[in-house]
C-alpha cells in the first residue's frame, strides 16, 4: 500500500469544479450539474427523505434514524482505499472529493420490502473516483464497509446486522454510469439519517445494497460477502438487482408501493398511494441489462 | 350507586373509551390533528392494529391469572371486552392489509379496472400471499379463530353450548401463539419487539400450566 502523500498529485489532478462539501448541516451544495440520468418523476419531499429510513446503525424502526443520528458528527472524515489498485491509502474526505464535479441525479429508490421513492441525489459518479486509483486487471469485486462506532451508532450495540456493514458491487456494477457516491439529497449535504458524509447510491438494485458513511473500499479479487447476505443467504443474494419477476419470501416484488406523506389527509392519504408494476433493474434496464448476459437472475438474486 | 350499576355506567364505559384510544389516535393522526402517519401511512396504521391485537390479546389473557393471584373477581367482567378489543384491532389489521396494502378498495373503485397487469386478479395476489408466505398464513388462522371465538361471545350462545363453549374458547391459546409467532416471522431481522410479546404469552400460559398441573403434581408426591 502506497502512503497518502504519494498520491496527493494523483488527487489534485482533476476536472475545472473542485467539488466542496461543507461541514456544517443542511449547508448547500455548490457548483451542481444536472444529469441526463436523471429521471423527471416527482421526488418525495425533503420530510420524507430525510425521516422515512432504514439505517439499522441508528435502529431498526423508519424513524429511527432521524431520531438516533443527530449527535452523528460525520466530521472529520477519511477513506481508506485498498487492495489491487496502483494508488491506495487513506483520504481525507475533502481531498477525496475534491477533484471531481457534483451532479444532481434524480432517481427512484426501490426498497427491498415492496416501497420506492425518488430522490433527487448529489454524488460523483463511482467511475470517475475509482478511475483515480487505477484498480489492476485482479480488482474483480469492489467492497464497501460502513464506519463501525456504537458511541456515535446506538444501532451497532444491538446484534441486529454483523457490524460493520459491509456490501459489494462486481467492478463493472461499480464502474456503470449509474453509480455514484453521493455526498447530498436537495441540493444540500447529506442529512446524518441519509448516511453521511458519502454513501452509495446503485438505482437499480435494492435499497440495502446503497452503503452508508463508507470509510472503507476494496479492490478484491475475491466476491465480498454482504452482511444482508451473511444474516440471511435464502432471502438476500449479492446481486439483490430489482426484479419483479423473482419474488422474495417475505415480499411479493411483482408491485411496489411509491410511497410518500404528501398526498393529503384522511382516507385520500390511503387510497391515492397505490401500487405500481415493478420495473425490470427498477426501470433501469437499457443502462445495466447488459451486464448480466449469461447470468441466472433467478439463482443470482 | 350499588357495584353492579357502577360497573355497567362507570368502569365498563371507562375501560371501553380507553380500548378505543388506540383507533382514535390512528384517525386522529390520519387527518394530522393528533400527530402524522408518516411516508407510508398503510404500512404505519396497519402496524399500530397489529400492535395492539396482540396486546388486547395479551391483557385479555393477563385477567384470569390476575383474579387468580389478587382475589379481585370483578376483573373478570372485562375479560369479555378486552377479548373483542383485540379481535377488533386484529380485525382492523386484516383489513388495512386486504383493502389497502393489497389493494382490494383500489380495485373495487375502479371496478376492477386498475392498473393491475394482465392476468394478474387482485384476488389471485392475495390468495398467493396467504397461501405463500407462512407468516401470512398463520396470521390468517389466528384471525379465523379469533372470528368463531368473537361470533360466540354472547351469554346466549355461551349458555347454548355449554361446556363445548370452553373448549372452543381455548382456542384462544393457539391464535395467541399464532399471532406472536406471525410477528415474530414477519420481521426482517431484530426480533426485539417480537420476544418480548413471546416472554408475556410464555408467562401467561405458563402460570395457566402451573395452576391447572401443579396440585395434580403435588397430590401424586405427597402420597
Amino acid at each position: 500500500m502506497q502512503a497518502a502523500a504519494a498520491t496527493g498529485s494523483v488527487l489534485a489532478a482533476g476536472n475545472a469544479v473542485a467539488a466542496v462539501i461543507p461541514g456544517e448541516r443542511r449547508a448547500t451544495l455548490d457548483g451542481v450539474v444536472p444529469s441526463e440520468y436523471s429521471t423527471d418523476e416527482t421526488p418525495n419531499s425533503y420530510m420524507d427523505v430525510t425521516t422515512y429510513n432504514n439505517f439499522y446503525e441508528f435502529g431498526v424502526r423508519k424513524q429511527d434514524p432521524y431520531r438516533n443520528s443527530q449527535d452523528f458528527e460525520p466530521r472529520p472524515w477519511s477513506v481508506e482505499v485498498s487492495g489491487n489498485a496502483e494508488v491506495t491509502g487513506t483520504f481525507a474526505l475533502e481531498d477525496f472529493v475534491k477533484p471531481h464535479t457534483l451532479e444532481e441525479r434524480i432517481y427512484r429508490l426501490r426498497c427491498v420490502e415492496a416501497w420506492s421513492m425518488v430522490i433527487p441525489w448529489v454524488g460523483i459518479p463511482l467511475a470517475d473516483i475509482i478511475k483515480r486509483f487505477r484498480p489492476l486487471s485482479s480488482a474483480k469485486y469492489v467492497r464497501f464497509e460502513t464506519l463501525h462506532d456504537p458511541n456515535m451508532m446506538p444501532g451497532q450495540r444491538s446484534r441486529s446486522l454483523r457490524w460493520p456493514y459491509v456490501e459489494g458491487l462486481t467492478i463493472e456494477e461499480a464502474t456503470n454510469p449509474l453509480t455514484i457516491l453521493a455526498v447530498g439529497v436537495y441540493g444540500e449535504v447529506l442529512p446524518n439519517q441519509n448516511g453521511a458524509p458519502l454513501r452509495l447510491v446503485v438505482p437499480w438494485k435494492y435499497g440495502f445494497k446503497s452503503i452508508k458513511s463508507i470509510v472503507k473500499i476494496e479492490f478484491s479479487e475475491r466476491r465480498p460477502a454482504s452482511s444482508w447476505e451473511q444474516a440471511a443467504p435464502h432471502e438476500y443474494g449479492f446481486y439483490a438487482n430489482v426484479n419483479p419477476e423473482v419474488s422474495h419470501p417475505r415480499w411479493s416484488q411483482a408491485r411496489e408501493r411509491r410511497i410518500g406523506s404528501d398526498q393529503g389527509t384522511g382516507l385520500s392519504a390511503l387510497l391515492s398511494a397505490p401500487r405500481q408494476p415493478t420495473l425490470m433493474f427498477n426501470g433501469y434496464a437499457e443502462h445495466v441489462a447488459h451486464l448480466y448476459d449469461g447470468l441466472d437472475l433467478r439463482k443470482n438474486y | 350507586m350499588d357495584t353492579i350499576r357502577q360497573l355497567r355506567f362507570v368502569w365498563k364505559p371507562l375501560v371501553f373509551t380507553i380500548s378505543l384510544l388506540p383507533f382514535l389516535l390512528v384517525v386522529g393522526d390520519l387527518y394530522g390533528i393528533t400527530g402524522q402517519l408518516g411516508a407510508n401511512p398503510i404500512e404505519e396504521i396497519q402496524d399500530r392494529f397489529g400492535n395492539w391485537g396482540l396486546r388486547f390479546m395479551l391483557v385479555a389473557l393477563a385477567v384470569t391469572p390476575l383474579r387468580r393471584l389478587s382475589g379481585w373477581n370483578w376483573l373478570q367482567r372485562f375479560r369479555r371486552m378486552l377479548g373483542l378489543f383485540a379481535f377488533f384491532y386484529v380485525l382492523l389489521h386484516f383489513l388495512v392489509w386486504l383493502f389497502l396494502d393489497r389493494e382490494l378498495l383500489n380495485q373495487l373503485l375502479s371496478g376492477g379496472a386498475g392498473a393491475l397487469p394482465q392476468q394478474t386478479s387482485v384476488w389471485g395476489l392475495i390468495v398467493e400471499d396467504i397461501v405463500e408466505r407462512p407468516f401470512i398464513t398463520i396470521g390468517f388462522a389466528a384471525l379465523l379463530i379469533l372470528t368463531a371465538l368473537a361470533a360466540t361471545s354472547t351469554t346466549g350462545v355461551r349458555r347454548r353450548l355449554g361446556r363445548r363453549w370452553q373448549q372452543l374458547h381455548n382456542g384462544v391459546y393457539v391464535a395467541a401463539i399464532l399471532g406472536v409467532w406471525h410477528y415474530w416471522w414477519q420481521v426482517k431481522l431484530d426480533a426485539s419487539d417480537p420476544l418480548i410479546y413471546a416472554i408475556a404469552l410464555s408467562m401467561l400460559l405458563g402460570y395457566r400450566a402451573w395452576h391447572r398441573w401443579a396440585p395434580a403434581f403435588r397430590a401424586q408426591h405427597s402420597t
